[in-house]
């Protein structure tokens, strides 16, 4: 620090003239980001995973989000994907694109639109859900769809997460579909149609954003949807060996 | 030092003159290397931590601060009570420090003591942007010392500013590392019974609150004066020498309980304003906060400055040695804090106002008639709101038989249930030494000379702290600054505020331009400071003399709180002609009060 000390006599005049060139300073307003809402974005891969189910069906899967805005309102992108990597075809592909608003401590609403493209007939719905942090610690998402052709359906996702360590976590999940009406064309039968549960054991290697994770997931369809997928050929129960990472950044 | 000399011999001879300091800073990217890692910051002159600023009272400083980065900057002189458009905060006091420009800041120094200085511009502090001040006295010193040293702690994180805030959007719990597993689930039951565990597990996740929500930010290196624990800053001494040592903590997120096994601390000062001395083996330094400590190490050994986290997930250490090159024991980290229910209290809009009775009678009004010499030292922290419009003389005649079972300062530090009435009464943050002594308390400082005179506070201002934690949103009676008003204060009034903290964190509440009087119920001597920090759970009160016109920026000062929104401007309407700002504000900052 260079540094300069002087000796400078200040006449009774000029330490006044000192004061008012000091507070010759108009208030200005505050226009800096602080004053503004806080903008921010995150991506997380919930599930980025390989499984082999036990009939040797090899899937490549992801369910994954990213999401932009403030605190009162952001966009929220959620894909999910199956992809078979033998018949190089997606089994699902979904993609919602939500708006998404606090509506109280925990909870936030979301609406938007969800485009399901995969092998087969693509369908469009209209998406209304909750998702936020219910009592005990159980991650809550509950959707509404509802198709252009009308078909209503709901979707529950839970997940809990039990801290073996603070870097082992074994996580459960649980993701339930239930139809109100039927969909023949692509296999959706009125009732509960099917139920997708995990347990994955993950390590959380760098930070949060990288987290890989063994773990099983059971999927199972029931009522006309499972007879529906024996119609087509297709099977109504399925374990899965699992090997992924959570990611997010 | 020939000019200092002359310096010193002229302004006595010519006590009609006044001494200027002309300073150059440089704002720079620079590279920090903490032993743990390596990451680019920002510092000053081409460091972080930025230079020693010396300043001496009585002069008038000019500091040509050049801004060397490619995003706006600026300085903020933390404690110095100065023309408001010198403050150095963007948008409040100043429009900032352009790329490439040089701001000059002009203010006549008139205080002493411990100080720092940092960048009020988005992340930069946490990034590095920070330094020391030390402002030498005009007068004597009511206490002595050798040799000094200043020793500034901050919380370096391996993550920048920004990204840390967004990680801390996405996922509150990003950094937390301390939370409660199965296996804590486990050696709660073998010490508590199942049913107890089950039951305290349902009520905080009845909640959705942690335990274990100490510490947002973990994953951090401490360092003093720049330095890690592994590079372990030394300062030097000869046995038998008085040390001063001015802690100052800079840290973004970190309160640090400080300690030098081995030697007793003797605290002279607070936020730069000397307190009468107090005899401590640790203190709790709050962010932004400083304490002057004189240690007199009699023994040709080495001594370990060792400060653990609150949260106890990190710590920084440095040493005091007669010879470069000693080293002492680093101590082991104690077990990590956890919050209890009386931490919660502030959340569910409980009457504080129930608490107020009970805590009258803690006062310790008994055994003196001179107020002045009074220890008060249980009383403060909690709710005594009446105290302002107490007739004091009625004191004398009151009740005194209930005092047996009472609280007080010096027995608080009994093993199985520590307390300090700045904490929430079965609070799990409250400190104990390390060692079993004393521990400072905020109801162990009481101003060496008080700087006003003791006066009725002319209204009452309560600011509720508060936040989601789950949201990481953080704001002031539940408006965050985004969308608040302007507090309006009258140049002239001595205005109360009352802090409730209905969150579960620890908030060091700042208010620039002008001293916080922190009441500790010591009336006229109560310390003055310039950051007070208010527990989970309680209620503090301070005043605070409106003597400076203008606008300032008043929040809590963990960077990531005050940028989610616990952050406030502050204008003050009217003030004597020859200081007075054009108060004609811009219509702005529309939204709730």
């Amino acid at each position: 620090m260079s540094r300069i000390r002087s000796v400078v006599a200040v006449s009774f005049l000029a330490s006044m003239g000192f004061s008012t060139a000091v507070t010759a300073q108009e208030m200005i307003s505050d226009t800096t980001a602080r004053k503004q809402p806080l903008t921010t974005w995150g991506v997380q891969f919930e599930e980025f995973e390989y499984r082999y189910s036990d009939d040797d069906e090899e899937l490549g899967v992801w369910n994954a989000d990213a999401f932009y805005g403030t605190d009162d309102f952001k966009v929220r992108l959620l894909t999910t994907g199956e992809y078979e990597i033998a018949e190089q075809a997606y089994e699902t592909l979904e993609n919602q694109l939500v708006g998404q608003i606090p509506i109280s401590k925990f909870f936030d609403a979301k609406a938007g639109v969800r485009f399901d493209t995969p092998e087969g007939p693509d369908r469009t719905y209209a998406v209304l859900g909750v998702a936020g942090l219910a009592p005990q610690w159980f991650e809550i998402d509950a959707n509404l769809y509802v198709s252009k052709d009308g078909d209503t359906s709901t979707e529950l996702d839970a997940e809990y997460e039990l801290l073996l360590t603070n870097y082992w976590i074994l996580a459960a999940t649980l993701d339930a579909t239930v139809a109100f009406s039927e969909d023949r064309e692509i296999g959706v039968g009125k009732g509960l149609v099917s139920t997708e549960t995990g347990l994955r054991l993950s390590y959380d290697l760098i930070d949060r954003a990288f987290s890989p994770y063994v773990g099983v997931v059971h999927e199972r369809k029931y009522g006309d949807s499972a007879d529906f997928a024996e119609a087509d050929g297709g099977s109504t129960e399925d374990w899965f060996a699992v090997i992924g990472a959570r990611i997010a950044f | 030092m020939k000019t200092r000399l002359l310096t010193g011999l002229l302004s006595l001879l010519m006590p009609a003159m006044v001494l200027a300091g002309e300073y150059d800073l440089t704002v720079d990217r620079v590279e920090i290397d903490t032993g743990d890692f390596v990451k680019e910051g920002i510092g000053y002159n081409g460091k972080s931590p930025g230079p020693v600023m010396r300043f001496k009272e009585g002069e008038n400083v000019r500091i040509n601060v050049t801004n060397n980065l490619d995003e706006m900057t600026s300085i903020h002189w933390h404690g110095l009570i100065l023309p408001f458009d010198q403050d150095g905060v963007p948008g409040i006091s100043f429009p900032g420090i352009k790329p490439g420009e040089t701001f000059t800041y002009e203010f006549p120094i008139q205080q002493a003591g411990t100080y720092w200085f940092h960048s009020h511009s988005g992340f930069q502090e946490p990034d590095g942007a920070y330094g020391s001040i030390v402002i030498e006295p005009e007068g004597r010193e009511p206490f002595r010392y050798d040799r000094e040293y200043v020793v500034q702690l901050t919380d370096k994180h391996p993550h920048s500013g920004d990204r840390i805030m967004r990680n801390l959007k996405m996922m509150p719990d990003y950094y937390n590392r301390e939370q409660q597993t199965v296996g804590e689930f486990f050696s709660d039951v073998s010490e508590n019974g199942l049913m107890n565990t089950v039951r305290d597990r349902m009520a905080w996740g009845g909640m959705r609150m942690m335990k274990a929500d100490v510490e947002d930010l973990q994953g951090f290196t401490g360092l003093i004066n720049g330095k890690g624990p592994d590079q372990n800053w030394t300062g030097l001494f000869e046995p038998g020498e008085r040390i001063r040592l001015r802690f100052i903590n800079s840290s973004a997120m970190t309160y640090f309980d400080i300690r030098i096994p081995g030697l007793d601390m003797t605290v002279v000062q607070a936020d730069g304003n000397n307190v009468q001395p107090v005899n401590v083996d640790e203190f709790r330094i709050g962010v932004a906060e400083t304490y002057d400590v004189i240690v007199r190490p009699k023994d040709e050994q080495a001594y370990t400055i060792f400060a653990e986290s609150m949260g106890r997930s990190g710590y920084a250490r440095a040493t005091l040695a007669p010879e470069e090159g000693m080293e002492a024991a680093v101590p082991q980290l104690r077990e990590p804090a956890r919050l209890t229910m009386a931490d919660m209290s502030g959340m569910h809009g409980m009457d504080h106002g129930s608490m107020a009775g009970m805590d009258h009678g803690n006062m310790e009004m008994g055994s003196s008639e001179d107020m002045a010499g009074m220890d008060h030292s249980s009383m403060e922290g909690k709710d005594h709101s009446n105290m302002s419009s107490m007739d004091h003389s009625n004191m004398k005649g009151m009740d005194h038989s209930g005092m047996a079972g009472m609280d007080h300062g010096s027995m608080a530090m009994g093993k199985e249930s520590p307390s300090d009435p700045f904490y929430a009464k079965g609070s799990g943050l409250v400190p104990t030494a390390a060692n079993g002594g004393k521990f400072l308390s905020y109801a162990d400082l009481k101003a060496q000379n008080p700087l006003y005179e003791d006066r009725e506070p002319t209204r009452e201002i309560e600011l509720r702290l508060t936040g989601n934690m789950e949201r990481y949103t953080w704001s002031i009676n539940g408006v965050k600054y985004e969308d608040a008003d302007p507090i309006r204060l009258k140049y002239g009034e001595r205005v109360r505020f009352k802090f409730v903290n209905e969150t579960m964190m620890t908030h060091p509440m700042h208010l620039h331009g002008m001293w916080s009087i922190l009441d500790v119920g010591a009336g006229q001597w109560n310390p003055i400071k310039h950051t007070v920090s208010v527990q989970p759970g309680t209620t503090v009160y301070m005043e605070t003399e409106v003597d400076e016109p203008g606008q300032w920026a008043f929040h809590c000062h963990l960077s990531y709180h005050a940028a989610a929104g616990m952050f406030r401007k502050v204008i003050v309407e009217g003030g004597p002609e020859s200081k007075q700002a054009k108060t004609d504000v811009i219509a702005e900052e529309g939204g709730e009060a």
